[in-house]
């Protein structure tokens, strides 16, 4: 007999494989990039070549003849099906196939239909597109105050109401200003014992999921419905939006995900899946939309930043006042960049307590590929600038840099920028961890010669994206077993093992023989997106929930059959006297959303901007040439606050997994732009992700002892939080090291030798 | 696209197949068509990932790069072969048990990689085990737990052998 109940006590807190871990290590598993249709057709893209034109003509006469093809369609035949083709999560900007205009390099302007996807692409070559070309504009800090236009005019998608003020605007590339005004900034400075003024910048990267970008549209057997099979963080809201674009109701569009391989905010809202309903509904044929690795560096890309923060300082090195600006290159089309902008932005002043705060943040179109999440949705930007600026801080009032922090961190209790009160937010904890992990206060060992060693702290905070939704169904059979339903997307991050974990907490039922539904729009419930670490918190409280539903269900049943209640394992016997034999079910439904206050539109203040604080701290040790400037990262400590670890061997990776991808950001990862706005390294070729050579040998990983008092089962996210300190820690290292600052990502080598030549006053050429 | 359809006939994963193929495909795109095998997967499309990675003749290739018509004759063997007697290989398990993997996009040309390795070398050091996974990427940065886990199976492999 199949064992039910728990072998186990307590399920939150055990360190589990993965449930899927047997279909990972045999080639087995699903994903959507696995998925062939019978009569399926394959489409490939024409692209843009000018950053900025309007678009003249688009001959597709030969690709049409070319052997193989199906059919070639532009923007004029997708409005056959989508009268207004233009979708996004934020702003109604971005077209499935460019309409009238090109807005970036690499932009879909046609695509042509094969059964064979080699007949698809070379025919992609037969398409002649002549534009006329206007200038573009390309640097955020430009474009914020540039005459040329992206955009004739704003156009807000009405999700957001805190977007709507927006709609309309013309003759900007600015889609987004957001700011926060507390205390009287320039008293602050005015009184200042110090005052530090710096500008720090971030490059454009990728995310690179190894699984590219897929979809594949199906039309469905009934006239007027249609199946989106896609790898999607986000099936509730593909749903939503492709019904919305049809004009359809949403239980029209069925939207099934399996497994990703790999996510990081690469694949979320909408992405390929409009292009393939419009296609598979054209077709009347499944159609799969796939890109290449290539393609996805033209899809949606990480904001490069520009950020300037200036600081007031008490004589005992308090910081009394701070200013930020920050520009955010959202590229051609909004994305999510705007929330990005805001939810980052209102926590650029970063972890600290301070009087005196004044932010302003610019989502600001430019003529590259679209910005949107990538993991840590822009906190990696800010606070690379503010704990860099910390770090100079530190250093020019000779204050050791863990005690600088310390003396200006928010304590749990007291107000952040906004006016919301901290709470349940580990910063010192999390601090005092790095540093003695890092053994802080020994004395280091600087090396000789040409080899000279530093090391250096960050720490950052980011608050839950808030408010959204998240709903569940546990669903109990007349043996006793349990199924969970649930939109969540296990991307990698072992979400469905953290769902059986919290249910099986609740039911007492060890989590290996729960069984947890891949999003199916069709049956499992609402679910906003897997983004910004949301999912535990979230999906947590609502997958507990519906099993506590489940429970009451239970309850109730046994008391009209005048049985012991006990426990949910043995719900079948219940089920089997209620109907007379194996049959039946118990379903507990549940749905969560967090209270929130929106921040008031003049001065970004809200008594209740998030409901929680995510923490991540880094140290590390660097070891710098003198010579070459060439460096190498030999201790890397990394230290969350995650509350309660619902899956201690996950978080664990999650923790390295997140450091690693931050340190390819930090240190080699960069889209390199030429001066017309084509992307000249997309490729693995010339694009470098970090691979086995380039981790630290020393890796530590770390949740401190804390609980999150409103999360389920004392828990919060964690998929982010090790990113944050990881950029500045290295800047600082360096500094410590050689006594050169760099203040622009990636810290290559090269730029590190060239702030070695720069200080002994020997500047070496651009060239 | 050529019309010169090429015969093929190879041994995959111990069984003898025939397929008929267009020249310039690859045998990832014929395992995938052909076999309904999508283990080895293509992802960066330039041999530089290791996602796609299948031993053809007791070689290691890049799938995405390596013609399928070249594989005429060959033995081919991808990673749903690991487990054909009904029981994971203890590379498999070990990868399991030390959690070396998150999305598992990459996952089966690690395991190809790595099983290869200990064919050679029953008892790498922490750096032969870096410089002979080199070739492979991992997005969500396993890397840790990967190394962790070729040394526990090459652990138990030898106890295997010995006992």
């Amino acid at each position: 007999m199949n064992r039910i109940e728990a072998g186990h006590e307590h399920q939150v807190g055990r360190s589990i494989n993965r449930l899927e871990a047997s279909a990972k290590v045999t080639g087995r598993a699903g994903y959507t990039h696995n998925l062939t249709l019978p009569r399926m057709l394959h489409a490939k893209i024409f692209r843009s070549t000018v950053a900025h034109g309007r678009i003249l003509s688009i001959d597709t006469s030969a690709a049409r003849e070319a052997p193989g093809v199906f059919a070639v369609y532009t923007s004029e035949d997708i409005r056959r099906v989508m009268p207004e083709p233009f979708f996004g999560p934020a702003f109604h900007d971005q077209p499935i196939l460019a309409v009238d205009k090109v807005r970036y390099i690499g932009e879909p302007v046609a695509v042509v239909l094969a059964s064979d996807p080699h007949a698809a692409e070379e025919a992609t070559h037969l398409i002649y597109a002549e534009y006329e070309e206007l200038p573009a504009v390309f640097n955020e800090v430009d474009a914020a105050t540039s005459g040329v236009h992206v955009h004739e005019e704003l156009k807000p998608a009405g999700t957001f109401p805190d977007l709507k003020h927006l709609a309309g605007r013309k003759a900007t590339n600015v889609a987004l200003d957001f700011r926060v005004r507390r205390g009287d900034v320039d008293a602050a400075f005015a009184q200042a014992a110090h005052v530090f003024d710096d500008t720090f910048t971030t490059q454009r990267v990728m995310h690179t999921p190894l699984e590219p970008m897929v979809t594949v549209a199906e039309p469905g057997e009934n006239a007027g419905t249609l199946t989106l099979h896609t790898a999607s963080q986000s099936p509730s809201f593909v749903r939503i939006e492709i019904a919305r674009l049809l004009g359809w109701a949403e239980n029209r569009v069925r939207v099934r995900v399996g497994l990703l391989g790999g996510g990081f905010g690469a694949k979320l809202y909408i992405k390929l899946e409009a292009l393939a309903a419009a296609l598979a509904l054209l077709t009347r044929r499944p159609v799969r939309v796939a890109l290449s690795m290539e393609e996805q560096f033209f899809t949606i890309t990480k904001h490069a930043t520009t950020f300037r923060i200036q600081t007031a300082v008490s004589a005992d090195g308090l910081i009394t006042g701070r200013r930020c600006e920050v520009w955010w290159n959202g590229g051609a089309y909004a994305d999510i960049g705007p929330r990005v902008t805001q939810k980052s932005g209102f926590t650029a002043s970063g972890p600290y307590d301070i009087e005196n705060v004044s932010i302003d943040s610019y989502q600001v179109y430019t003529n590259l590929p679209p910005s949107g999440a990538f993991r840590g949705f822009g906190i990696p930007q800010v606070v690379w600038g503010y704990e860099s600026h910390a770090d100079m801080i530190a250093r020019k009032l000779n204050i050791d840099p863990v005690e600088f922090r310390h003396r200006n961190l928010l304590k749990d209790g007291r107000p952040h920028a906004t006016g919301t009160v901290m709470k349940d937010a580990a910063l010192h904890l999390v601090l005092e961890r790095v540093a003695e992990r890092m053994n802080w206060s020994a004395p280091f060992e600087r090396g000789t010669g040409v080899m000279r060693r530093g090391r250096g702290v960050g720490i950052g905070f980011k608050a839950l994206v808030a408010p959204t939704t998240s709903m569940a169904m546990v669903s109990l059979a007349a043996d006793g077993s349990c199924t969970v339903y649930s939109s969540t997307v296990d991307m990698g991050q072992a979400s469905d093992t953290a769902i059986a974990l919290m249910a099986g907490e609740v039911l007492g039922i060890d989590a290996e023989t729960i069984k947890v539904i891949h999003p199916d729009t069709d049956s499992t419930p609402y679910d906003m997106a897997t983004l910004g670490s949301r999912s535990t918190f979230h999906m947590g409280h609502a997958v507990r929930l519906a099993a506590e539903d489940a429970r009451t269900k239970l309850r109730q049943l046994a008391d009209e059959l005048g049985m012991p209640a006990d426990q949910p394992a043995r719900a079948g016997e219940l089920l089997k006297r209620k109907y007379g034999m194996q049959a039946g079910n118990i379903v507990g439904v549940g749905s969560f959303i967090p209270p929130y206050t929106k921040p008031d539109h003049e001065t970004g203040q809200s008594d209740n901007i998030t409901p929680n604080w995510m923490v991540g701290g880094t140290g590390v040790e660097v070891e710098v040439d003198t010579e070459t400037g060439q460096f190498k990262v030999l201790r890397f400590e990394n230290v969350v606050d995650c509350g309660t670890p619902i899956n201690p061997k996950v978080v664990d990776s999650q923790i390295s997994g997140a450091a690693i991808m931050q340190l390819g950001t930090a240190l080699f990862e960069e889209m390199e732009f030429d001066d017309v706005g084509q992307l000249r390294n997309a490729s693995f070729a010339e694009y470098k992700i970090p691979g086995i050579h380039d981790i630290p040998h020393r890796i530590g990983r770390e949740t401190v002892d804390s609980i999150q008092s409103n999360g389920p089962f004392g828990a919060k996210g964690v998929g982010e939080s090790a990113t944050f300190g990881v950029a500045s820690a290295i800047a600082e290292a360096i500094e410590d090291a050689i006594g050169v600052r760099i203040k622009s990502l990636p810290i290559t080598p090269e730029a590190v030798y060239r702030a070695i030549c720069a200080a002994r006053n020997e500047p070496l050429s651009e060239e | 696209m050529s019309e010169n359809l090429v015969n093929l006939e190879f041994t995959l994963n111990g069984e003898r197949v025939r397929a008929t193929v267009q020249p310039h495909l690859t045998i990832l795109e014929v395992l995938r068509n052909e076999f309904g095998l999508y283990g080895a997967r293509e992802s960066c499309g330039q041999g530089l990932c290791g996602c796609c990675t299948v031993v053809v003749n007791g070689e290691t290739v890049s799938g995405c790069l390596y013609l399928a018509a070249m594989a005429n004759g060959a033995e081919v063997t991808t990673v749903e072969h690991l487990d054909a007697d009904g029981k994971l290989d203890p590379i498999q398990q070990a990868f399991i048990e030390c959690g070396a993997f998150q999305c598992g996009f990459c996952t089966s040309g690690f395991l190809m990689m790595s099983r290869q390795l200990l064919e050679q070398n029953p008892d790498p050091t922490e750096p032969e085990i870096r410089n002979y996974l080199s070739g492979n990427l991992c997005r969500c940065a396993a890397y840790p737990e990967i190394v962790e886990a070729v040394k526990l199976a090459a652990q138990r492999k030898r106890e295997a052998t010995a006992a």
